[in-house]
């Protein structure tokens, strides 16, 4: 199973008709069992981007193999959880296969034991994306998507949040692609990580990481950081604290 | 406590009203209640709501199935908004005493007749209605649905229904009151039995008691439908929306 991706440009029309370069060449490969992270600043054209290769657009001029009949999982920025039915009705109903054990398997690593019941509208944003990601795990997916999952969470929460991530990702062989602008995210959950440049985005640099995610020490990850920071601009990228 | 206060009020109002107009105008409420309880003996007055109620269920159910399908289908398909959209401005405009005076012409003084004038009447709205509905769905829960490949019938029922509930029940309360205005007129002009027949031979025989009889009797029962039935279901659709303060 191996995803493959080479867009050679997109575009949109905006309301008033002008013409905008979203992305002007992007191209890699990604094999199961590996985590892609595609970095590079906001706005970029990331999200763009994860819509087409989730089969959401296909308005691009180039090629995009993805397993045929994959499952997929996507956890999107905003978690676009249905607020009409509960926490658990909302990772039920696409996943009906999943049985009680793998649900409350979920929901005790991302926290929500408390939580089965409650509506969306009735959770913080952070619970919300614990929501939307047990969702995407819940499905088992084979192609797994995650939109800037951390984004918007302050930092320790973050922190917390990535670890319980990366624990759900370690039992599991799928392809998954993890968009982000946050460089110490990229480093800590990444196994390739693909350099995009502002818009219209195209690949800087492709950064595979050899160690294990389990066994990157922090003198390695610091080391890694501040090698893609110097590759992108050469300035310590900060924590986005919007 | 405070609804028992108004309708007091309402009582009191009405006889001190009919104190002042004449018995012959407004005749007081033991008089009404009295007439209500020999056609309510007679059995008469079950029969006319019965047969009001019957019109009433079958023509709102046909308006809003045959509404809400055509209101979403219009938009959400641009060709069927752009050809429907002329059809429906003629429907919204056009008087309902013209749409039942010809059905009564085209279609003779039947009970289809009746039952397609009062659904056309309230058609239209429905329509508008659950049109604006279809507008605003929510095209990120529609890319949820499709990556995550709900089938057709669950992404109805559970991304697409839900959204549309509060315009299905709003659609539903003001059709239903329009229904309720109209039924008496269509039973007024064509029909042998029901309360707008019944009062308009009240009418006829200026037997005031009888058509007050009549009407409250109707209200009463319009005011039992929407508290038992209309309202518990409208909160229902809304549980899980976050209480107002």
């Amino acid at each position: 199973m191996r995803l493959e991706v080479d867009i050679a440009s997109k575009t949109f029309k905006s309301a008033a008709g002008e013409q905008h370069d979203v992305i002007a060449g992007v191209s890699f490969a990604l094999d199961a069992g590996e985590v892609g992270v595609l970095v590079g600043p906001s706005g970029c054209g990331k999200s763009t981007m994860l819509r087409i290769l989730a089969g959401l657009d296909h308005d691009f001029q180039g090629r995009v193999s993805r397993p045929v009949g994959a499952r997929v999982g996507f956890v999107f920025q905003e978690p676009r959880l249905l607020p009409w039915r509960s926490v658990e009705e909302n990772v039920r109903l696409v996943a009906p296969l999943a049985d009680e054990a793998k649900l409350s398997a979920l929901f005790e690593i991302l926290e929500l034991k408390a939580h089965r019941n409650h509506f969306p509208g009735e959770l913080s944003l952070g619970l919300a994306r614990r929501v939307a990601l047990a969702r995407a795990f819940a499905v088992e997916p084979e192609f797994l998507i995650l939109d800037e999952p951390l984004a918007s969470l302050d930092a320790a929460l973050a922190a917390r949040l990535r670890d319980e991530i990366a624990m759900l990702m370690d039992g599991r062989s799928m392809i998954t692609l993890l968009v982000t602008h946050d460089v110490d995210d990229a480093v800590r959950l990444g196994d390739r990580l693909f350099l995009l440049s502002p818009r219209p985005a195209r690949v800087l640099a492709e950064l595979p990481i050899r160690t294990r995610r389990s066994a990157r020490g922090e003198a390695e990850i610091a080391a890694i950081k501040s090698d893609v920071t110097r590759r992108i601009n050469g300035d310590p990228a900060e924590r986005d604290t919007s | 406590m405070p609804r028992l206060l108004s309708f007091a009020v309402l009582l009191a109002t009405w006889w001190i009203g009919s104190l002042l107009a004449g018995d012959a105008k407004l005749p007081p409420p033991p008089t009404v209640l009295a007439a209500m309880i020999v056609e309510a003996r007679s059995g008469n007055l079950f029969f006319h709501l019965g047969v009001t109620l019957a019109r009433v269920a079958l023509a709102f159910t046909l308006a809003m199935s045959l509404g809400a399908a055509i209101g979403y289908l219009m938009g959400r398909v641009r060709l069927a908004d752009r050809l429907g959209d002329p059809w429906l401005i003629l429907l919204l405009n056009l008087p309902a005493l013209v749409v039942i005076v010809l059905a009564y012409i085209w279609a003779g003084l039947t009970e289809v007749a009746a039952i397609a004038a009062i659904a056309i009447n309230k058609l239209p709205t429905a329509v508008v209605t659950l049109r604006e509905g279809a507008r605003a769905l929510d095209a990120a829960l529609d890319e949820m649905a499709t990556v995550f490949a709900l089938s057709r019938w669950k992404k109805f029922r559970h991304v697409i229904l839900p959204q549309l509930s509060p315009y299905i029940a709003a659609a539903a309360r003001s059709g239903l009151s329009l229904v309720w205005k109209i039924v008496l007129v269509a039973e007024l002009l064509g029909r042998p039995n029901g309360v707008g027949f019944e009062i308009g031979v009240a009418f006829q025989l200026f037997d005031i008691p009888l058509l007050l009889a009549y009407s409250l009797s109707f209200a009463v029962v319009v005011l039992l439908i929407e508290t038992v039935l209309v309202q518990p279901f409208e909160a229902r659709l809304s549980r899980w929306r976050p209480r107002a303060a």
